[in-house]
């Protein structure tokens, strides 16, 4: 239990490890594409640790990380194809950043630091805390970014909903800077500080 | 688009880490001293321009006759990992000068996304092989500007008064953020002002 909720908050990878930063920023405008992305992690973060973990006792040390990377790559691939064919749009607004899970380095890190030396099962509860941290990070960081800098919430479309939400007041006079490149990075700074704060007020409780 | 265009598209307009976000980790990891920056910043252009002129050879000389397009990602990162480890030992070999100045950098850029993200760039623009080289090398030099900048920065950050919780990451990236708004003065239409 302790080792999934690490990963979540105490270890949070992009708080506060500061991994993975160049998909969690480029396509943290759309809420919708911070879940995709998430999922697309957490997919091959799982698919890897199992295999880093399965084959720990048969890749050689010397050669151990072009091994890891070939695995990685090779879910990376899968993920890819699966969003081409039946999540196209998404697929298409994520862009390069699919294929870029692949130097991701939450997912080399967690192989090297974590699924290598330990058994399958610990391994998936590692990666589906590390994963589900690193969509609540990516969650975070659009929500603001979409609210201030285009007033709406993108989801999945269902039924009659067409998938928008649209705030009030913001819709119509946006602060657009938040949805362009420098918002990210502003965005990141100020959510940054913010978690330091919430980390230290509950070190003092 | 002419090579002049392409340079200034990738070290200007499309600035690898300030519009991409691409290497950003190194861009906050190395840039707490000038001298450290800078040399990242040339091994990632040599290490860009590099992979730009290899993965373009596998991709058009091998993975399209044969049909293998969708083995794109797991070959560029396999010879992106090679090619580091092939110039980390000719640099060693060669110019230990150089190695003792680059030697630490060279592991970390095969999980750099900069290297990785000009080389599928470049498969969706459909440059050309000159082309290719080209954007690798601008863009290694847009990489190379923007880490000096934020080194810069940062340098002087360090005797400033931060607040306590903006302290180290969070202040970095707060700075790059309003240096990215500085970039956005570069946009298409200055460069269709410059070159027509």
């Amino acid at each position: 239990m302790f080792n999934f909720l690490k990963g979540l908050f105490k270890e949070n990878p992009i708080f506060v490890l500061a991994l993975g930063l160049c998909p969690t920023l480029a396509v943290s405008t759309q809420v919708v594409n911070a879940i995709g992305m998430g999922a697309g992690v957490i997919f091959v973060l799982i698919g890897s640790n199992i295999m880093v973990s399965l084959l720990k006792n048969f890749i050689p040390d010397e050669v151990h990380i072009p091994a890891y990377i070939v695995i990685i790559a090779s879910f990376v691939t899968i993920v890819d194809m699966l969003m081409q064919a039946f999540v196209p749009a998404l697929s298409a607004s994520l862009g390069v950043f699919v294929k870029l899970i692949v130097v991701n380095c939450i997912i080399l890190g967690r192989a090297e630091a974590y699924a290598s030396k330990n058994s399958v099962k610990d391994s998936i509860v590692d990666a589906l805390g590390m994963g589900i941290g690193f969509t609540i990070g990516l969650l975070v960081i659009s929500l603001v970014r979409e609210v201030l800098g285009s007033g709406t919430i993108t989801l999945f479309p269902m039924g009659n909903f067409d998938g928008v939400i649209e705030i009030p007041g913001l819709v119509d006079a946006p602060v657009r800077i938040f949805s362009l490149s420098p918002g990210a990075l502003l965005a990141m700074g100020f959510l940054m500080a913010g978690f330091n704060w919430l980390k230290s007020k509950k070190k003092e409780d | 688009m002419s090579y002049i265009g392409i340079i200034i598209t990738y070290v200007f307009i499309s600035n690898m880490i300030l519009s991409q976000f691409l290497g950003l980790c190194p861009f906050i990891g190395v840039s707490k001293d000038s001298d450290s920056a800078v040399g990242m910043g040339f091994a990632v252009t040599f290490v860009m321009s590099m992979a730009s002129l290899v993965t373009w050879i596998i991709y058009h000389g091998i993975l399209v006759p044969l049909n293998l397009e969708f083995l794109q990602t797991i070959a560029f990162i396999l010879v992106i990992a090679s090619l580091v480890q092939l110039v980390e030992m000719a640099v060693q070999k060669f110019s230990p000068a150089l190695y003792k100045a680059l030697g630490i950098y060279l592991p970390l850029i095969t999980t750099n996304c900069a290297v990785m993200g000009i080389a599928l760039i470049n498969v969706r623009e459909e440059y050309n092989i000159l082309e290719s080289f080209t954007a690798g090398f601008a863009g290694g030099i847009g990489f190379l500007l923007a880490i000096f900048l934020m080194s810069a920065i940062r340098v002087k950050l360090d005797k400033e008064n931060v607040p306590r919780f903006l302290k180290g990451t969070p202040i970095a990236f707060v700075s790059g953020g309003l240096m990215a708004l500085a970039f956005m003065a570069f946009d298409r239409a200055l460069l269709a002002n410059l070159i027509g």
